[in-house]
């Protein structure tokens, strides 16, 4: 048979094609061309090479802002990832109840961002808000709006919150996924519980923990709106993380060139790490 | 090493909403003797795993008692029980080497790890894992992680019994012969009781000393393969052991003799003719016969199996199956047939009919 060439084909490829250039590469590009040049408005560039990104990075505010950022998605990780999996270990997994758990557990990640931050800006209040009314009143001292400690401490919770929900339902759906024999094995062979969780739970739960480690890394690195909300990055700028720090120099200084720089910094940050972390969690399931 | 007594146990498990519960066991007495190797062989959902489940103390039952050498153990969860068992689809810890799975429920025990080393070694041995033991036992292919499952299966000696539930079905065809050798040669070495549940009935035959025939959640039957054969207690080990399976045949009784279809057959033994119930008469195929006078048949089929063949034939609306030698002729004209006497049993309900005289 012979086979002819035809190229026509490739005319399939461009609505993808298309809709990957405007949603992704050519504001991708915009941000590049900003990083390398200084423009004072009417399209007009001057090539600056990489001033910017030395400005930066040498910058003690990035530093901070990085810092505060590693801290944050560092703790609540650190707190999120245990408590999911807790969770989704005691909930049932036959019975009415699950239905009810799933659905309390998923009401969480229902509700928009901003809304979040609202609710918890009200609910923190230091002489309305119940957590923070209660908390003065039994006699600690708490004001979100004016204690660095105290806006992470709301923040980190906040999240928690928000997103443990997630890491349960993830790790839920891997645990089901458990046939009974195991289970029934381990009994015969007599395991712990301890042994049970660390040699079946765990290992069948890793490649879902693995996404989800991922998605709330990404999540929590680039978080915005909950704490722009809640404490517009302060008091001073205590809780200031990278996206917000980026907004107000792009949009508060209208320094584009070092927020387009630093927006490329951002972005190779989060792909690095990402990288990094699933190319180690891969490398021990070839092994 | 114990001697296992189920007494009057019965289990159902929990039903639907609103609908009555179903008895998946309805009442064993049965007791496992120590050191014996025993095939359960049945259907599928006739209730054997559920009554290996109850042994091992994965499932309590909903009543009766079981006792290891009278000691009562209903009650005593799987860790105390001493009991290992092997299921139908492979389980590997996926983390562990082929070693520390085969070593899981050693050091679960807190054996010495010296002892765990030499008994390892010996199992991979037996099972052809020596070379694989530094693996990650999630590499292996199915045949190889069920040889892990066995493994750990075997490699306690203190057990009170080893369970196997249909163990090497996701085995081939070649390799499941080769460990079915291998685990009636090592019954034979360490003599500890086997439990083997399974529904290929040569599998049953060729592992066992005793076969347990289940259906419909009772015991039916337990005996030596040749027993089953000869003497089957329940139409169903007629039907279920043999290839092809008894012929049961609906009768009536007429002076202590069957009647099937208004020819009087004959038995061995004398049959009291105030039965009541479902009557039929049960022959194996092996001894129906072609001969010069007897029940007039119509031959429906010839199968050819090499060595013999299996001539079905009709007699009103019934349809006999008869086993014929190769070397021997099948009659064209007129057929007629005649039942071996000895072998001929009357079930009533299903239930063999014990005559005066006749074991």
């Amino acid at each position: 048979m012979n086979k002819t060439i035809n190229n026509k084909a490739w005319w399939l490829v461009v609505p993808v094609l298309l809709l990957v250039a405007f949603n992704a590469f050519i504001p991708l590009m915009t941000v590049v061309n900003y990083a390398f040049q200084e423009t004072f408005g009417d399209n007009v560039f001057f090539w600056e090479g990489t001033t910017w990104f030395e400005q930066v990075l040498r910058s003690e505010r990035f530093h901070d802002a990085l810092i505060r950022q590693l801290l944050f998605t560092g703790m609540i990780l650190a707190i999120e990832v245990p408590l999911g999996i807790g969770v989704a270990l005691t909930m049932p997994r036959k019975g009415p109840w699950v239905s009810v758990c799933l659905v309390l557990m998923a009401l969480p990640l229902l509700i928009p961002w901003n809304v979040v931050g609202a609710m918890w800006n009200i609910f923190a209040l230091p002489d309305i808000g119940l957590l923070g009314h209660t908390l003065n009143s039994i006699g600690i001292d708490y004001n979100f709006t004016r204690q660095p400690v105290s806006a992470w401490m709301t923040t980190v919770l906040m999240d928690v919150w928000h997103w443990t929900s997630l890491i349960v339902l993830l790790c839920y759906a891997g645990l089901s996924s458990i046939p009974d024999d195991y289970y029934q094995a381990a009994h015969i062979d007599g395991a712990s519980r301890w042994a049970i969780f660390r040699y079946i739970q765990l290992p069948k739960m890793k490649r879902v923990l693995t996404i989800a480690i991922l998605l709330r890394f990404m999540d929590s690195f680039m978080i915005y709106t909950e704490p722009f909300v809640l404490t517009g990055g302060g008091p001073g700028n205590t809780t200031t993380f990278l996206s917000i720090d980026l907004v107000k120099i792009a949009l508060g200084q209208f320094d584009l060139g070092p927020a387009a720089a630093m927006s490329l910094i951002y972005f190779l940050v989060v792909l690095l790490i990402c990288w990094a972390f699933y190319t180690i969690m891969m490398r021990n399931e070839e092994q | 090493m114990a001697r296992i007594r189920f007494k009057n146990v019965m289990h159902a498990y929990p039903p639907p909403k609103g609908q009555k519960p179903v008895y998946a066991l309805k009442e064993i007495n049965q007791v496992w003797e120590d050191e014996s190797a025993y095939a359960l062989l049945g259907p599928s959902g006739c209730g054997k795993t559920t009554l290996l489940n109850i042994i091992s103390g994965l499932l309590t039952p909903s009543e009766g008692e079981i006792y290891f050498d009278g000691q009562d153990v209903t009650h005593l969860p799987t860790s105390e029980r001493q009991i290992a068992q092997v299921f139908q689809f492979p389980v590997v810890y996926d983390t562990m080497t082929v070693f520390d799975n085969l070593a899981f429920p050693l050091r679960n025990r807190g054996m010495d790890e010296a002892v765990v080393k030499q008994r390892v070694d010996q199992i991979a041995e037996m099972l052809d894992l020596t070379s694989s033991l530094k693996k990650r036992a999630s590499g292996l292919t199915a045949d190889g992680k069920q040889k892990i499952s066995l493994g750990r299966g075997l490699v306690r000696s203190d057990v009170n019994a080893i369970l196997f539930d249909e163990p090497l079905t996701v085995i081939d065809p070649h390799l499941k012969w080769q460990l079915r050798s291998k685990l009636k040669e090592l019954h034979q070495q360490i003599g500890v009781t086997m439990i083997y549940v399974t529904h290929d009935q040569v599998e049953a035959l060729t592992f066992a000393d005793k076969v347990v025939v289940m259906y419909d959640g009772t015991v039916v039957q337990v005996g030596t393969p040749i027993e089953l054969f000869n003497q089957p207690k329940h139409t169903f080990v007629g039907y279920f052991i043999g290839s092809p399976g008894m012929n049961i045949l609906p009768c009536t009784i007429d002076q202590g003799q069957p009647v099937f279809h208004g020819n009087l057959l004959s038995t061995s033994y004398p049959v009291s003719s105030d039965l009541s119930g479902k009557l039929e008469v049960g022959i194996r195929p092996e001894f129906v016969a072609f001969a010069d006078d007897g029940i007039p048949v119509a031959i429906d089929k010839v199968e050819d199996l090499g060595r013999y063949q299996v001539v079905t034939v009709r007699h009103e609306s019934e349809l006999i199956k008869i086993v014929v030698k190769e070397d021997q002729p099948i009659p064209s004209e007129n057929p007629k047939i005649q039942f071996n006497r000895k072998h001929t049993e009357i079930y009533c309900d299903d239930w063999v009919v014990e005559g005066d005289g006749h074991e």
